[in-house]
């Protein structure tokens, strides 16, 4: 499974972001070699319409899990439309959070 | 001649100087007062014009012909707005998000897009007592984009031969503003002394700068802050046109939607006097 998480810096040891669209980087976790990767968002500054540019990068990206703070009604979605499950997080470390999802620990979006 | 009354900051006085403006020079001039902010209008609660012809705004929105669709994406790539998105084997449309450019439908390999109207406002013309023609749009609640009822309020009232139209503008210096003061021949900035007031003018006088439109200032409410807003003003050699002081009756008369002059009859000359300020200004750069 691939997980993406939203995090303030292109960096896979970034500290978490919770918000969505406007997020400056994802980490993408996959879980079943434990590789990471950060991406950039590429809708980090977009004048409009960040939520479904940011949501169509990560359904590109063929992740199938996001975790962030929380989605706006448009990237929601976009990400339901992509077969995306979104989770809520208040805060954490990206392997954490990871492990709490696969615990079933993490809320639904 | 095309005035357009702006002032970065909301709340300064826009509207009570573009309405005072105009009917000051009823006598002078044919009229055309264009309420352009759309998302809060409120010159006729001065000018009280009966309206005779109202018409829907509409942005032209994709709609794709799943049938013909072959999720090129192409659409998705083009859109500037993210307006439409290719996901899960589908392609999703936000219309709020769509400006109408055009650019998904004209790029469409498979021509599986045609545009259909998306209805974000309403503009409405009329007449007022004066005999102004008055006309204003209307932003329907919950659509984020002013832009296309603007275009199309001024679209739909082109200014005719001899005419002086005075646009009233949305504050801010956004889409908006640029879209009701592109094709004006003056800007008049409305500000406040204050500190607030002049940040906000610098900002509007900028883009003033940007768009090469000569612009002057009314000051409103003055003698309450301070005199940085003269400063500056000296500073960018913006002429201060008119100053309209703080005053409670006058506060009073125009929250009860009696306009500036007709509370003072003394202003009708003051805003005879500013409009030839202007057109004097518009002609030196001619």
């Amino acid at each position: 499974m691939k997980v993406a998480i939203s995090v303030t810096a292109p960096k896979v040891n970034a500290a978490f972001e919770s918000r969505f669209g406007r997020a400056a980087a994802f980490v993408i976790v996959d879980t079943e070699t434990n590789d990471q990767e950060a991406f950039r968002n590429p809708a980090a500054n977009a004048p409009g319409g960040a939520g479904v540019q940011a949501a169509e990068f990560l359904a590109g990206q063929g992740v199938d899990a996001v975790i962030s703070g929380a989605f706006g009604p448009k990237a929601h979605n976009v990400l339901a439309a992509a077969g995306v499950r979104m989770y809520q997080a208040g805060g954490g470390k990206v392997a954490e959070l990871v492990e709490r999802l696969q615990q079933g620990a993490l809320d639904p979006a | 001649m095309i005035v357009a009354v702006a002032s970065g900051k909301g709340g300064t006085g826009k509207t009570t100087v573009a309405t005072s403006l105009a009917l000051a020079l009823v006598n002078e001039t044919p009229l055309l007062f264009l309420d352009c902010d759309v998302e809060a209008p409120n010159a006729h609660l001065f000018l009280k014009p009966v309206y005779e012809q109202r018409a829907e705004a509409a942005v032209p929105v994709p709609h794709v012909d799943a049938r013909l669709c072959q999720l090129h994406g192409v659409c998705s790539q083009v859109c500037q707005y993210h307006a439409i998105a290719l996901v899960g084997g589908q392609v999703r449309v936000f219309p709020e998000l769509c400006h109408g450019c055009g650019s998904c439908t004209l790029n469409c390999p498979e021509r599986a897009i045609r545009e259909v109207p998306h209805v974000v406002g309403t503009v409405e013309s009329g007449r007022t007592a004066e005999g102004i023609r008055f006309a204003r749009g209307v932003l329907r609640i919950g659509q984020p984009m002013a832009v296309p009822v603007i275009r199309q309020l001024r679209r739909a009232h082109p200014v005719r031969p001899g005419e002086t139209a005075i646009l009233d503008a949305p504050p801010g210096t956004s889409c908006p503003v640029v879209a009701t003061i592109l094709g004006a021949d003056y800007v008049l900035l409305v500000t406040e002394p204050t500190p607030f007031g002049l940040h906000d003018l610098k900002l509007a006088y900028e883009l003033t700068r940007d768009l090469g439109l000569p612009a002057g200032v009314v000051v409103n409410r003055d003698g309450i802050g301070d005199a940085s807003v003269d400063a500056f003003c000296a500073e960018v050699g913006l002429p201060v046109l008119l100053r309209i002081p703080m005053n409670r009756a006058i506060a009073a008369g125009v929250a009860q939607g009696t306009p500036l002059i007709r509370l003072r009859r003394d202003y009708a000359p003051r805003f005879r006097q500013l409009f030839a300020a202007m057109a004097g200004q518009v002609e030196a750069r001619a």
